[in-house]
């Protein structure tokens, strides 16, 4: 898997899941559609004109599906809305010294990869606002566009599974005499044993 | 070999499949609560599928995120005005029936903010493992369990298989001497803790609280503290059970009893961490130092003692674009800073005790002018309590508003919204951009203190104002 295409920087730290989608959008039953609320009270005023200073506003986000965004991004609360918003933004990978934990697991098993790189590296990509990149999965790299690569670290499972397109639930289903067996051996009342 | 640290024992007795360099471990789940926002597509899923929810005995479902509090819309029969709200709550009431879980919906006498009625119920128990599609899950570990948040597509793993795929975290030693000094609250020991760790100081990290301070504690209390585990960063945090937590669980309906609760008993009291166990990391905290805590930023994060000063600007973008957001100047102090809205309520500061704290404050007085102040218990039971004991008399006469129980204006789904612009004291736990509602400002607070502020109309010592 190959993602080729340019950057667009959120340079702040510790954005949280309610910026990338507010709360007051989290009242649907569905998952899909939820890009036009992506960062909604960033990148609109309150009368809903786009705010040009917001720099998701400033680029043509069909060329620029890589976000390089601020140290601990993803932090709060648990919605899934987050990384779905993303994808349906037309992100395909978010890059980073560090996600926020829940965040992280939402988003890959949403296909969003999410990339921790060293912070010199990270500190370049900032600086460096639309460079094009591209992530290799199967190698586990990250391209500079002058050709260098870097390792980038992802959880190997979860790159597996992208990789081959496993689902976690249906990993976890494969295991289903597994789970049976352990509740045959405990009772669910009696944490302790 | 060292000895398990309350983490350790919880963890590993929930192994199905053990973890591997190329795969997590299969952990089970004891408990799993389940609320209307983060639940619809899960639900969905299992449709697709053809599954079924694994133990519907060990699922247990609410809603309480975008529901109304005023009892008009709860029990009167007036309409839910937004439609996708009434949306969630008609598909969770729809999946509950068809799935087999149980729901305490919108008139039920248990209904209430999901990580208040597990508690509540006895639901929650030490040793479990305890999940939901809501990150102050941790709030759970208040009585030794392991409990965090997921989002939804693991929702629907659960309720299918009632497992999880999870690497094992590291864990983090919270070590709080001394005693709480009278009007310094568990609300404010803990923003003192996320102050100091900083909003991604535990992230990988299982917290556990522990010392003199933590055990001093009531359940409500520890219930707080382990709430605002996430905010800095860590999906869960823990307190060892002991003599408090058996005591507030005997008798609760989903409680063990008789020769269930003496069994259960023996294997609680084995979870208390080893004494030669290690934790990863571990930090130091004099309770006794500690004064009221208030945040001034847009992160929990972001706190001082209420009569210290905003740190001067740092050059990071964040601290400028927060401080900008906040109407605020480095270097100043809050005493004194007017507001116009106070929120006690939320899934860290709606029990009993907090709504006892903060009417002992507005006992017998009037909140000023120009104020608005909005009480929301944080269960149908809570709410029973308080009125039985006259403390919605008490926050009526003062001229703040009483409501059904909810997630409210801490998440404000519904119509309880802080306008923009507007300052608030609020005992919830987030103070992030628009959280409150578009353009509100937020300052984190404890009940004492945000019942002082409501009387004062300014932020001030809730010491000056103790009765």
């Amino acid at each position: 898997m190959i993602i080729r295409s340019r950057t667009v920087i959120l340079p702040l730290d510790d954005i949280d899941t309610d910026q990338i989608i507010p709360a007051r959008f989290l009242k649907t039953t569905e998952r899909a559609n939820l890009g036009e609320h992506a960062f909604a009270d960033w990148r609109y005023a309150s009368d809903g004109t786009p705010r040009r200073e917001f720099p998701l506003n400033q680029v043509d986000l069909a060329e620029h599906r890589i976000l390089v965004a601020g140290r601990n991004f993803g932090c709060g609360s648990s919605r899934e809305h987050a990384p779905w918003a993303l994808k349906d933004l037309g992100f395909e990978a978010v890059i980073s010294t560090q996600f926020a934990d829940i965040f992280r697991t939402n988003a890959l098993e949403n296909g969003l990869l999410v990339l921790a790189v060293p912070a010199t590296a990270h500190r370049w990509l900032l600086d460096h606002g639309g460079a094009e990149l591209q992530i290799d999965l199967g190698a586990g790299e990250l391209r500079w566009p002058g050709g260098e690569a870097i390792p980038v670290a992802m959880e190997p499972f979860a790159r597996y599974r992208i990789l081959h397109g496993l689902s976690s639930l249906d990993y976890l289903l494969r295991h289903e005499q597994d789970i049976a067996r352990y509740e045959r051996a405990r009772t669910p009342d009696t944490p302790a044993r | 070999m060292s000895g398990r640290t309350l983490f350790d024992k919880v963890w590993d007795n929930h192994i199905v499949v053990p973890e591997t360099t190329d795969t997590p471990a299969i952990l089970y789940v004891d408990l799993h609560l389940v609320h209307e926002v983060t639940s619809p597509q899960a639900f969905d899923v299992l449709r697709e599928r053809g599954l079924s929810v694994r133990r519907p005995d060990l699922t247990l479902a609410t809603m309480d995120h975008s529901t109304p509090t005023r009892t008009e819309q709860v029990f009167g029969g007036v309409r839910i005005a937004d439609s996708a709200a009434s949306g969630q709550i008609d598909a969770l009431e729809r999946n509950c029936r068809e799935f087999g879980v149980q729901l305490e919906n919108l008139h039920s006498q248990q209904r209430g903010i999901v990580h208040v009625i597990g508690p509540e119920l006895g639901a929650t128990q030490p040793g479990k493992t305890i999940v939901c599609g809501d990150s102050h899950t941790s709030t759970h570990g208040a009585f030794g369990a392991l409990a965090f948040g997921i989002g939804t597509s693991e929702v629907g793993y659960v309720l299918a298989t009632q497992c999880l795929l999870q690497r094992r975290p590291k864990t983090l030693a919270i070590d709080v001497d001394g005693a709480l000094p009278a009007g310094v609250t568990a609300k404010d020991l803990i923003l003192a803790i996320v102050g100091r760790l900083g909003v991604r100081g535990g992230a990988g990290h299982v917290l556990e609280y522990r010392g003199p301070a933590i055990e001093a504690l009531s359940m409500e209390a520890r219930m707080t503290v382990c709430n605002m585990s996430i905010e800095a960063g860590a999906r869960a945090g823990m307190i060892a059970p002991d003599e408090t937590t058996y005591a507030f669980l005997k008798g609760r309906p989903r409680a063990p009893r008789g020769a269930d609760w003496a069994r259960a008993l023996d294997a609680w009291r084995a979870l208390p961490g080893d004494a030669d166990a290690v934790h990863d990391r571990r930090i130091a905290i004099d309770a006794s130092a500690l004064a009221p805590m208030i945040t001034f930023g847009t992160n929990p994060g972001m706190v001082m003692p209420i009569d210290g000063h905003i740190p001067p600007a740092s050059g990071d973008p964040a601290f400028a674009k927060a401080l900008e957001y906040m109407g605020l100047e480095a270097g100043n102090g809050l005493l004194e800073h007017p507001i116009d809205v106070v929120f006690l309520g939320s899934c860290t500061n709606s029990r009993l005790s907090d709504l006892r704290l903060a009417a002992s404050v507005l006992r017998g007085r009037r909140i000023a002018t120009g104020v608005r102040m909005l009480v929301v218990p944080g269960s149908q039971a809570v709410k029973r309590q308080a009125e039985a004991e006259g403390l919605d008399r008490v926050f009526r006469e003062a001229g703040a508003e009483w409501r059904e129980s909810g997630c409210s204006m801490c998440i404000a789904m519904n119509d309880d919204r802080v306008a923009p612009g507007q300052y608030a004291v609020s005992t919830s736990n987030r103070n992030f951009e628009g959280r409150q509602g578009p353009g509100a400002r937020t300052f984190l607070a404890s009940p004492l203190t945000a019942a002082a502020a409501a009387l004062r109309g300014r932020i001030c010592d809730p010491r000056e104002v103790m009765a």
